[in-house]
């Protein structure tokens, strides 16, 4: 009964997009209030509806409710509870429902927080949410039913994929979705600036929070999904520009783009036309995502949907939106005139600067990632663009941007003498070559690759405390001081942004330079070293989990005869599922991890044994969040607080 | 993140790890190229995994035979045009730059390019523009002003 509750709310609910898609558009065409005025209840009744809906289908997940097909096939009574629930979105359907359900979040959202959007503005914004809305529940009702209901219930289930059993997937696509779904707040808003054919300096900080609130939600899931990479899939590698990868990595590079460039709207008035292109690619792109990941279009690891006819569903969606958008866009743009005048030089042409290399950095991506389609489909060639290319095609624009990112984050607004802007930065930036230069010394014979990360990265983190302490202005010590904590949290979180992403640049050069691999075969009481560490197989034995079972191994490390860790690698195999996992043992550590693995039995006695050290692993996610965290300061900017609360009375709270 | 290939590296007897100790050449130097040239090639059975770190028999297969080539005194680059020969241009990880491909080669240096070159442009537009006169405030966003100036 639940489930049809459920899946009764979800079609009205799609009753409710559909006016909230209409009424507002009309209303603010017409400048009725009445019509506009529909668009807030209809945003809070989607949330409720479909919020009921997810709710009905985790309860069937919950309380393992075999007549629901989508319950059958991705869950089993003895699974933890944890993963029971995370089931509900670790299959096609449940993450599509989670899709709409955030979208209608945001849609929500921006009903709530938006008291201080012009009337017009904000309908039309609620409008085309609406719109998005619809199209996706339309898409989900018709094509990926997650309510189905089967005649014969089986007494079991067929068991979640056990890879997705694990804490670190179980939040990794809520928060992607978080991200690429935010992303539709700014292509609403963009496409209703164009409706409205208004761009002012107060739609830039509109838009801003919205961009900055998706993309940190875009890094912290990107970062999950690496690092479970990283500590699932028994080889440590973090990142293999994947399709599927590539999907959520493009509108990532997309919105960092367009939080800057709204920037330059927001203060300055130009890049208008710009920022309202960018708003939409970074939208479109998300979409591309969706239809990569889902229509199996091109080959990806990622196992999710591979039916043809979702995938044309979701290119007619990226067809009706992108294109729509766009043909909007040529006819109105050129009423965006830009105000602001600057120098070659300044800090707007640096923002400029970041675009350009942020943008076609992604574009790259995007090219290689379809490029195996087009040759197919033109050429008739059968071939593959994988790691080789991606990391000798984009790599460059990454050094580039770390090269000019310290420069053109302390120069002025408007006028700028680079000289002068680099006079504090000399420091820095002779502090990083020398740490590069020693590093290249000591590690002799090695890639050039470790030290120019090194210096790299150092160059980012010293040109952040440079920036952040050449805000303080001058004076004594404890003046600056005391003026430092009163910054805005935008300086501080431009900083602490920037110095994160100095961090991931160091972290994957370093690891990537540093690597040590061992492989052999060991039998239980035997030892090797590696670099400094004495690493013994102590024993290996039969484990019975939950729902699986394990061959476990015992490790001992130890380092100048004093133990380090106990590490106890397994492999798992699901016989539900019929699948094996391998959980490698990781002793983490601040400079170095330490990966074990242990592989099957040989012929002839003993195991195989993989093991590394992977330097600086955990820099790379400490990078992401810092990154995250940045992206959240500036989000609590004082500006952005009093923006949303100006006309609203005192018992309100602050978007996010 | 690689769901599908550990998909299908399980439907296949015993999955093993990647490279296998018994694999591993004498020869550190032939073994290490053996490695790089592995990373270049692609396991035909998983999805875009490549053979260095696939599961599949297949990929086993494979790595043995790039093995077998190196030690029959190959050059990297015969290894690799062997195993082209074989299997076909789907199993080179790094595209080619021959034929169409070279679009695929030079087309981030090209959009590199006209995207500085539009935004030379615009830089140099502004720089020209005329100083806005300061617009005049309507009376609504007058007040707006003084409500915000007042926080």
């Amino acid at each position: 009964m639940i489930v049809e509750l459920g899946h009764f709310a979800l079609v009205l609910s799609l009753g409710v997009a559909l006016v909230q898609s209409f009424v507002p558009l009309v209303g603010a065409h017409k400048r009725w209030s009445g019509w506009m005025a529909v668009a807030e209840p209809a945003a809070m009744t989607q949330l409720l509806l479909i919020g009921f809906s997810f709710a009905a289908l985790t309860w069937a997940f919950v309380t393992s409710d075999f007549s629901v097909r989508l319950v059958v096939l991705n869950s089993h009574t003895l699974k933890p509870m944890l993963y029971k629930i995370s089931g509900v979105w670790g299959n096609h359907e449940g993450s599509l429902l989670l899709w709409v359900l955030i979208l209608a979040l945001f849609g929500a959202c921006a009903a709530a927080f938006g008291q201080n959007l012009p009337p017009t503005l904000k309908a039309r914004v609620l409008a085309v949410q609406g719109m998005i809305g619809a199209a996706f529940l339309a898409f989900l009702l018709f094509t990926s039913n997650p309510f189905l209901r089967l005649g014969e219930p089986p007494f079991d289930g067929q068991d979640l994929n056990p890879l997705l059993q694990d804490p670190g997937l179980a939040f990794h696509p809520p928060f992607l979705y978080l991200g690429y779904v935010g992303l539709s707040m700014a292509f609403s808003f963009a496409v209703a600036a164009l409706i409205e054919g208004r761009v002012d300096a107060a739609w830039g900080r509109w838009v801003r929070p919205w961009t900055l609130a998706a993309w940190v939600f875009l890094t912290i899931g990107i970062a999950l999904g690496s690092w479970w990479a990283y500590y699932e899939l028994g080889w440590g590698g973090f990142w293999f520009w994947d399709p599927v990868e590539n999907a959520s990595f493009m509108p990532w590079l997309i919105a960092a783009a367009l939080l800057h460039s709204a920037i330059v709207v927001e203060k300055r008035e130009a890049l208008k036309s710009w920022t309202i292109l960018l708003a939409i690619l970074a939208f479109g792109f998300s979409l591309i995502g969706t239809f990569i990941v889902r229509s199996g279009v091109i080959t990806s690891v990622h196992a999710f949907a591979n039916d043809p006819e979702r995938g044309v569903f979701i290119l007619l969606i990226l067809a009706v939106f992108m294109g729509g958008a766009l043909t909007l866009f040529a006819a109105r743009a050129s009423a965006m005139e830009a105000k602001g005048v600057f120098g070659i030089v300044s800090r707007e042409s640096g923002l400029v600067l970041n675009n350009v290399l942020l943008t076609v950095a992604c574009f790259v991506v995007f090219i290689g990632t379809i490029w195996p389609l087009v040759a197919e489909l033109l050429w008739d060639r059968k071939l593959s663009v994988g790691a080789p290319f991606f990391n000798a095609a984009f790599t460059p624009f990454m050094v580039v941007i770390a090269l000019v990112l310290p420069l053109a984050a302390v120069l002025p607004w408007k006028r700028a003498q680079p000289g002068r802007a680099m006079r504090p930065l000399w420091g820095a930036l002779a502090l990083s070559v020398a740490l590069g230069g020693l590093v290249f010394a000591m590690q002799t014979g090695r890639s050039a690759l470790g030290p120019v990360g090194l210096a790299l990265g150092s160059w980012l983190v010293l040109g952040a405390i440079v920036d952040l302490w050449g805000r303080t202005g001058r004076g004594e010590l404890a003046g600056r001081l005391r003026r430092l904590s009163r910054l805005p949290r935008a300086d501080w979180g431009k900083a602490t942004a920037h110095a994160g992403l100095g961090v991931t640049i160091f972290a994957v050069a370093g690891i990537t330079a540093w690597q040590v691999e061992d492989i052999r075969v060991m039998r239980p009481g035997e030892s090797f070293t590696l670099n400094a560490y004495s690493i013994t197989l102590e024993g290996v034995r039969e484990v019975e989990g939950p729902n699986y079972a394990s061959v476990m191994a015992d490790f001992r490390v130890t380092r100048d005869g004093r133990e380090v860790a106990t590490l106890h690698p397994e492999k798992r195999s699901y016989p539900v599922a019929a699948m094996p996992t391998t959980e490698a043992a990781i002793d983490y550590g601040f400079t170095r991890d330490l990966y074990l693995v242990i592989g099957d039995a040989q012929e002839g006695g003993g195991y195989a044994v993989r093991s590394y050290i992977k330097p600086f692993a955990n820099w790379i996610w400490g990078g992401s969040m810092l990154m995250a965290l940045g992206g959240l300061l500036s989000l609590t900017d004082r500006r952005y607080r009093i923006a949303a609360g100006a006309r609203r009375p005192p018992v309100a709270v602050a978007a996010e | 993140m690689r769901l599908a290939a550990l998909l299908l590296a399980g439907l296949l007897a015993t999955p093993a790890l990647a490279v296998q100790p018994d694999e591993i050449l004498a020869d550190p130097a032939l073994e290490s190229r053996a490695r790089d040239i592995s990373q270049g090639l692609r396991c035909l059975v998983c999805r875009n995994e490549n053979i260095d770190d696939s599961n599949a028999e297949l990929a086993r297969d494979l790595r043995l035979l790039v093995r077998e080539r190196l030690e029959a005194g190959d050059t990297d680059a015969e290894v690799v045009d062997f195993v082209v020969d074989r299997y076909g241009e789907y199993v080179l990880l790094n595209p080619t730059t021959g034929g169409a491909n070279l679009i695929l080669w030079i087309a981030g240096p090209v959009m590199l390019m006209g995207g500085l070159g539009l935004a030379a442009l615009y830089l140099r537009r502004r720089r020209a523009a005329p100083e806005p006169a300061a617009a005049a405030l309507s009376e609504e966003e007058r007040a707006r002003l003084a409500e915000i100036l007042k926080d």
